[in-house]
């Protein structure tokens, strides 16, 4: 087995043999070295996705305690309820300031715990380096850095339920002035953010440097699949964007911790008293660096999905995905458009015409590019031969579902119609339609999808189907009736759900349908949770190529062994991504590695 | 840059360091001087811009060796450029669009 | 394990990974101080007054404020600092050893010569009661001066290792240690920059 690959230029580093000699095929590295601080991206990309699918769990967790007390306000928590302290919940029933927490922590959880560490952490890293023929991440040692920078920000994130008064509770948006006076876990809360945005960091620049330097002999930009390229732009959101959340996060803890006054406005009052700082700041500064980094985040959240979407979908139609070459300079243009519409989420802070004008107009303009995807995937479907897998389910189920929250997100872009919308339930019913039936359910079908290339078993067809029915519908369930509670004017964030408003009266019902949904939801995730775990040992048998696909993923050797080198023999490339059913071929597929 | 530099080459650019530091020492200077005229802020504001600009970029284009670095480094650094400048701009235009506040435009 | 391109350039994009990593790197830090200049533009643009009101008087030029002198000592000592390293790389390039060691220590101790007037800025600002509570002004400039005083730090530590320990990767592979200190000076040259900015902007404007 070859130990490593010629770089085209014909030189080798020379002297990398410390750095490999604990990996060196004659000798076993430890096991802390193996598989606990190892440097090699399949076993990094496990960790990150261990770790996000546990996070995931936990804040999906959060929410069902949530949705038990909006559907039965001040009852008390049945079977766990005893678990409560009496800060949190005495005698099983939720107090507000807990309920803050749980939807506060929810969002930040689910969003920089779970979806972008599974989706860029464990996929990425896993998978990226495979589809370009490359042997590792450009900075293995950096690889790791970040995972346990991560890993710290997560653990400091889960501390903070354990210190007095508990988790931020200000939401996952932490708006001054509130989270400036808010406990000591709104500290932990931006301390922890500190860590991950660091590890996010760490995470592009190896992901950009990979991409770019390290693409095998042949294998030019438009050869490269297209989970690839939402990788690259993915990194570059992330570059680019984070720091100024980095920024405002130094700012608010220096508001904190050092009574600074940076968002602070002169003349503030809080409980009757006038409070004794120097003021002179301003809640909107924090808003602005916010959103400027948390606009690009939702990107961050999508476009792996519809990477994996798009592998899924061409694999599964046996056809090449329809305007590839539109659909990358489509992600392209969104990603630097990406940067230029935060301030749709701040049209009722005062804005004035032109500014909202400006901000409306990008933000219709930058609703194209994730059309053009889309359709583009939609029209792979025509006259295709469908292969109803389990990971096909999913994906197929993503594209109307992210188009009905892309949808519902055109009221909120422009103006007029986001003043009533705003901070109701209409909003979470959007973004949770683009998050949970849309990335979510893409992130389970790349887990369904390349399970066989980590394993080399399959996941179980039938649980993977009940897995996807009864996730699909319990979902709809959830956030459908969301969209009339949020026209009816219902606001979020609201511990009772609505009920104490008169106006709210003809959508409260809704509450307990919607938890029930939720619930269900939960039990639907017990058949994939087995799955995962029983296929691991009893799962199908299968090799190298089990889907019969084109991209280098699949040439490499089935659960590669868990060191470094990733190909017996280094790839070349010599053709595109998605070459299938070509005329006078010999099979339904041609690889990429294949003359 | 890891092609190997001949001596002269690598002469000439000492030649263009030493003179590099020379004018950032003289530029400085000016920054100082300009900022004790306490000029009026827009002019106060292009002034320190244009000159911490030829400044920063002396340094980039030689010290950095932006000049003859590829084009990959320097449209990265074009793009960062400009969210940046959307950024300033936009911060600025929104404070100053509010409504209800006759703009406290110190700026114009 | 032998990951291509770590110091030969990659012919299509004319870059080996460190640089090109590096760049990367500078990229998102533009935006992290962007970010902080930002918060600047837009407290003194929604200030009536800057620096306004501190303590007992309110101020209208930030000299009155704050010591230019001392700051343009130091940013002098960032600049000089800045040919020096570039001088170390140079060195190698011309294959001479020991002068890289002269020079990157003259880096460093300008490096420290800055923390030492910022120690003696800082202090004299605390002692007057000068704190960053006291004003967004203040609030702002100790932020935005600390953060690149860590940058500084950072820096140091990083010159002080291939000044020490790190050298002798001259002996084993001097075209890979010549390229660390390419990289290391484009970090402290990227450092110089933004005190370039940032002298005129806090402290003369």
């Amino acid at each position: 087995m070859t130990h490593g690959i010629e770089p085209e230029s014909g030189g080798m580093a020379v002297n990398e043999g410390h750095e490999a000699s604990e990996d060196h095929h004659h000798e076993e590295a430890s096991f802390w070295r193996k598989y606990i601080f190892s440097t090699d991206h399949k076993v990094i990309g496990l960790q990150y996705g261990f770790t996000a699918l546990l996070f995931l769990l936990f804040g999906f967790s959060l929410m069902i305690l949530m949705r038990w007390q909006l559907a039965y306000p001040g009852e008390p928590i049945p079977f766990i309820g005893w678990l409560f302290s009496d800060e949190t919940a005495p005698g099983g029933v939720m107090l507000p300031e807990f309920y803050n927490q749980l939807g506060a922590m929810h969002g930040t959880i689910m969003v920089f715990l779970g979806v972008v560490p599974l989706a860029v952490g464990a996929f990425g890293n896993y998978i990226v380096p495979l589809q370009i023929g490359a042997p590792d991440m450009a900075f293995p040692k950096l690889n790791m850095a970040s995972y346990w920078v991560f890993a710290v920000g997560g653990l400091i994130m889960l501390a903070s339920f354990m210190v007095p008064a508990g988790a931020a509770k200000a939401g996952w948006t932490s708006y001054p002035p509130l989270s400036n006076i808010e406990t000591m876990g709104q500290t932990m809360w931006l301390f922890g953010m500190v860590f991950l945005i660091t590890s996010s960091l760490l995470g592009a620049v190896n992901f950009l440097v990979t991409i770019i330097q390290l693409r095998a002999e042949g294998m030019t930009y438009f050869r490269m699949p297209f989970f690839t390229w939402t990788q690259l732009v993915t990194a570059l959101l992330l570059l680019l964007a984070f720091p100024p959340l980095e920024a405002a996060g130094i700012l608010q803890l220096s508001d904190r911790l050092l009574d600074t006054s940076f968002f602070m406005p002169s003349g503030l009052v809080i409980s009757g008293e006038v409070l004794d700082i120097s003021g002179g700041g301003s809640p909107l500064l924090w808003q602005h660096l916010f959103w400027f980094l948390a606009h690009p985040e939702v990107y961050v959240l999508i476009l792996p999905a519809m990477g994996i979407v798009t592998e899924i979908i061409a694999n599964n139609t046996r056809k090449p995905i329809w305007g590839l070459k539109l659909l990358i300079y489509s992600i392209i243009f969104l990603g630097f458009m990406s940067f230029i519409v935060w301030a749709h989420h701040m049209f009722i802070t005062g804005m004035g015409t032109s500014l909202s004008t400006f901000f409306q107009i990008t933000t219709m303009i930058i609703s194209i590019p994730s059309v053009i995807v889309l359709s583009g995937l939609f029209l792979t479907l025509w006259g295709a031969s469908i292969r109803f897998t389990t990971p096909m389910m999913f994906a197929l189920a993503f594209l109307p579902m992210f188009g009905l929250g892309g949808l519902t997100g055109l009221p909120l872009g422009l103006a007029p119609t986001d003043i009533p919308l705003h901070d109701t339930l209409y909003v979470i019913g959007h973004f949770h339609y683009v998050v949970a039936p849309g990335t979510i359910f893409a992130l389970f079908a790349g887990i369904y999808y390349w399970y066989p290339k980590v394993t080399g078993r399959k996941m179980n067809d039938t649980l993977g189907k009940i897995h996807f029915w009864g996730s699909f519908i319990a979902m709809n369930g959830i956030f459908f009736p969301m969209f009339f509670q949020g026209l009816a004017g219902v606001s979020r964030r609201l511990y009772d759900g609505g009920a104490s408003y008169d106006f709210a009266e003809g959508v409260i019902h809704f509450n307990e349908f919607m938890s029930i949904s939720a619930f269900i939801l939960l039990a639907f995730q017990v058949p994939f949770i087995i799955n995962f775990f029983m296929s691991i040992k009893k799962g199908k048998k299968v090799d190298s190529n089990p889907w019969e696909a084109t991209t280098l993923e699949w040439t490499a050797t089935t659960s590669p062994p868990l060191g470094h080198g990733n190909f017996e023999e280094v790839p070349s490339v010599y053709r595109g991504p998605y070459e299938y059913s070509v005329p006078g071929a010999d099979s339904d597929f041609s690889p990429q590695n294949q003359p | 840059m890891s092609e190997s530099h001949s001596h002269e080459d690598v002469q000439k650019h000492i030649k263009t360091y030493l003179m590099v530091f020379a004018s950032l020492a003289v530029l400085t200077i000016v920054t100082v001087a300009v900022g004790y005229i306490h000029l009026p802020i827009w002019p106060a504001l292009i002034a320190a811009l244009v000159i911490a600009s030829i400044k920063g970029g002396l340094v980039g284009a030689h010290f950095m060796h932006l000049l003859s670095e590829k084009k990959m480094i320097y449209h990265l650094l074009i793009l960062t450029f400009v969210f940046l400048f959307f950024m300033f701009l936009l911060f600025i235009w929104a404070y100053n669009d509010q409504q209800g506040v006759h703009s406290l435009l110190i700026f114009i | 394990m032998d990951i291509p391109y770590t110091v030969k350039t990659r012919p299509d994009t004319g870059v080996n990974n460190a640089k090109l990593g590096i760049w990367l790197f500078l990229a998102s830090e533009v935006m992290l101080f962007g970010g902080l200049f930002s918060a600047y533009i837009f407290l003194r643009v929604g200030a009536p007054v800057w620096p306004g009101p501190l303590l007992d008087h309110v101020y209208t030029h930030a000299s009155e404020v704050l010591n230019v002198p001392l700051a343009t000592i130091n940013t002098m000592v960032l600049i000089g600092s800045s040919v020096t390293i570039v001088m170390a790389w140079a060195s190698l390039a011309m294959g001479d050893f020991k002068k890289y060691k002269m020079y990157m220590l003259i880096t460093i101790l300008c490096g420290f010569a800055f923390l030492v007037i910022k120690y003696f800025e800082y202090s004299d600002k605390f002692s007057h009661g000068y704190f960053p509570e006291e004003s967004t002004f203040l609030a702002i400039y100790f932020v935005l001066t600390g953060l690149h005083m860590i940058h500084v730090i950072g820096g140091i530590i990083v010159n002080l290792y291939f000044w020490g320990p790190g050298a002798k990767m001259w002996d084993t592979d001097p075209d890979r240690f010549k390229h660390r200190i390419e990289i290391a000076g484009l970090y402290w040259h990227f450092v110089d920059i933004v005190w370039i900015f940032l002298f005129p902007t806090i402290y003369l404007l």
